[in-house]
């Protein structure tokens, strides 16, 4: 049987798909939103100059492409707005991240170190809330955020409070809708490698003498690292974009690059700015991914 | 890299051959003080139940200081969770286990001066060879350079010199194994638990390396005690032998008395080959006594010192069943014992040969002989032979 039979079309096709899924779905779009961020904002249809004229043959398409330009990106670093938003997005997800691991880690611990057949139950009811739409989730916590709403009425009958607290529209109230949103996606990948994790190196740390707690810290905490690097990956990045939460619950006076973008692209109706901030912030959140790829890829050439 | 470890393999035959015998490198440290008689080990009728399961049921023993100690039974029949609760994973449900007169029953894994040797190693792969030898003293508050002075002393034990920056799964299955053994030595535990130390091994680097945890033994000092299910491997390696079944301990014997003299049918059964023959016990003449069997007419053996009750079966072994063309004279050897049958089956297995002697009453004999010549009188298939044993190497078992 000759090499050329086993790769047949299908097997081909099948090796191909997913390069084609990502240049139709991702490179081919990501080349519109980058050919709008060097264009010019204008009032037309569709609200930008150049466009693109591929009847006009190749001298239009030169005069068109003799427009583009990089000042977009020029305004990006010279108004100081959009710094602050990336900055921003960037600690807000930088803190969330934080708090999601010191909550997740334990809940995925103590899963993990579930009996056998309680663990599918536990699983589930971590992944139940996605049964209910997102946006549903995040107006029930404006429910229960609210003046007289769940949060301060036990509280206040608690006796921990004397008169209701503002929760909504603070930073605080975006985190709590940030971290319960996101909480799933930090606890799974770290319940992963900690479920597989050898119970006999626990024993084999206790037998050599460590205590239950420098087992965990030696053995546990280490031998976890990649699905605490997952979680955390998994959570960092689309917080970095998120708008929908900080939109809802946050206060305005200080933005998330994502409330930026939409703002500029709905507000202003200034297509070529949303885009540019669009193509920084992808790149802002690739370098971090291929660095950390880099870095996974020089490991394992270590061993 | 792989060329690496397949280059380090021919190291490993040459350091599986027998070595000289050095001063010991590692003295095994004893702040407790022993009475002359008393043992170091001391297991007072301790009980473990899973469930309604008895994994171990009312076991006792002694094991002396330096002793080689091998647990041996099928699988499930307790030896493993013994061995746990010796090291501290689990906590016997009743009785004591008494560590140079302390008991330590209830003493946390990582208080007890015990150390194990787990069956899959469980070396941590995110450590270093040096930094899993290192794990256990650091644990213990050792100063950095004393740490340093003990791994190199133990790579040099088990002979892993240049290994010490490697991480487990850059290591062959060999090293693993010393890299453990390093690992569970490097603290000077009074007493090593060895979990199934050689079955992840293959047959080769298991032998020689049975001859090496012997002579390590040896050279240390150090009690030694393994769990093992390979009665080879027990009668190879042990000073004595408990054998375990259902939960029980039913013997505890050197290797030869575990063989020549089992306690019971079913030890011997478990330990070696063996031809059984049911029966009654009938008059005792002259020191010997004549059991009355349905498989092989009357068989002599000699009379046992311990009283029979009803039916049992006389036990011999294969190598001990002599083959002859004529029934040899009565007063030569001692042969009480003659059997007629035809040769069935014959297995040759180089050093020696199994025959299958298949009876007029329609059971087998089985009779390993030596080949102790290059030109050898073999017997054939189908031919009538007389197999034959004197009435000393006869045991009586209890049914």
């Amino acid at each position: 049987m000759s090499a050329r039979r086993i790769f047949a079309r299908p097997a081909r096709f099948a090796a191909i798909a997913p390069y084609l899924w990502m240049v139709l779905f991702f490179l081919v779009p990501f080349g519109f939103v980058l050919k709008i961020a060097l264009s010019q904002t204008a009032i037309a249809q569709p609200p930008y100059v150049p466009v693109f004229d591929f009847m006009g043959g190749r001298e239009a398409i030169t005069a068109a492409l003799e427009q583009l330009s990089f000042d977009n990106f020029k305004l990006l670093v010279s108004d100081d707005l959009y710094i602050l938003s990336y900055l921003r997005s960037l600690t807000v997800a930088l803190v969330s991240t934080a708090i999601l691991l010191l909550i997740g880690y334990p809940i995925a611990y103590g899963m993990a170190r579930l009996p056998q057949r309680w663990q599918p139950v536990a699983m589930m009811l971590v992944i139940v809330p996605f049964w209910t739409s997102f946006l549903i989730r995040i107006y029930a916590w404006i429910n229960i955020l609210q003046h007289d709403g769940l949060l301060n009425t036990v509280l206040l009958k608690l006796h921990l409070v004397s008169a209701p607290l503002v929760w909504l529209s603070t930073d605080s109230a975006m985190y709590i809708g940030i971290v319960y949103s996101y909480l799933p996606f930090m606890i799974l990948p770290l319940y992963a490698t900690l479920a597989k994790m050898d119970v006999s190196l626990l024993e084999a740390a206790a037998d050599l003498g460590a205590s239950p707690r420098q087992a965990f810290w030696q053995v546990t905490v280490p031998l976890s690292l990649p699905g605490v690097g997952a979680g955390a990956l998994l959570c960092f990045i689309p917080i970095v974009g998120e708008f929908v939460i900080p939109d809802l619950l946050a206060g305005s006076d200080a933005m998330m690059i994502g409330q930026t973008l939409w703002l500029e692209f709905f507000t202003n109706k200034d297509w070529p700015v949303a885009s540019a901030v669009a193509v920084v912030l992808l790149v802002l959140l690739v370098a971090p991914l291929l660095l950390y790829e880099r870095l996974q890829h020089r490991q394992l050439e270590a061993r | 890299m792989a060329e690496e470890i397949q280059k380090s393999e021919p190291e490993l035959e040459r350091a599986a051959e027998p070595a000289k015998i050095e001063p010991p490198v590692v003295a095994a440290s004893l702040p407790i003080k022993l009475e002359p008689d008393m043992p170091l080990l001391r297991i007072e009728a301790v009980a473990k139940k899973f469930g309604n399961f008895r994994a171990v049921d009312h076991v006792s023993l002694d094991v002396r200081a330096g002793e080689f100690f091998a647990l041996l039974g099928p699988s499930g029949c307790g030896k493993t969770t013994l061995l746990r609760m010796l090291a501290g994973f689990e906590t016997p449900d009743e009785g004591r286990i008494l560590l140079g007169g302390k008991d330590i029953a209830h003493v946390l894994p990582h208080e007890r001066p015990v150390n194990m040797m787990f069956q899959n190693y469980a070396l941590f792969p995110h450590l270093s060879v040096r930094d899993n030898i290192a794990f256990g003293l650091k644990r213990a508050g050792m100063a950095r350079v004393d740490i340093e002075t003990r791994v190199a002393e133990m790579m040099a034990l088990v002979r892993l010199e240049g290994m010490e920056k490697r991480k487990p799964d850059q290591l062959s299955g060999g090293q693993r194994q010393r890299v453990a053994l390093a690992r569970a030595l490097a603290r000077r535990p009074q007493v090593l638990l060895l979990d199934e130390p050689l079955a992840a091994l293959d047959k080769k680097l298991r032998e020689s390396t049975q001859r090496e945890l012997m002579e390590l033994q040896r050279r240390l000092g150090m009690t030694f005690i393994v769990v093992t299910h390979d009665q080879e491997e027990a009668m190879t390696m042990a000073s004595r032998i408990g054998v375990m079944d259902a939960g029980r301990l039913d013997q505890v014997a050197t290797p030869r008395d575990l063989y020549e003299a089992p306690a019971s049918r079913w030890i011997a059964e478990f330990v070696g080959d063996i031809n059984l023959f049911e029966g009654q016990p009938g008059a005792a003449e002259g020191g010997r006594l004549a059991v009355s069997t349905r498989d092989a007419g009357t068989l002599y053996v000699t009379e046992p010192r311990k009283a029979l009750k009803g039916a049992v079966s006389v036990a011999i072994r294969p190598e001990k069943v002599k083959l002859s063309r004529r029934a040899p004279a009565v007063d030569e050897a001692n042969a009480f014992n003659r059997l007629e049958g035809t040769i069935t089956d014959v297995s040759y297995l180089g050093g020696q040969t199994t025959y299958k002697v298949k009876l007029d009453s329609g059971a087998t004999v089985s009779s390993t002989m030596a080949n102790t010549t290059r030109i050898v009188d073999a017997y054939l298939a189908g031919q009538r032979v007389v197999a034959w044993f004197t009435s000393d190497d006869c045991l009586v078992l209890d049914q």
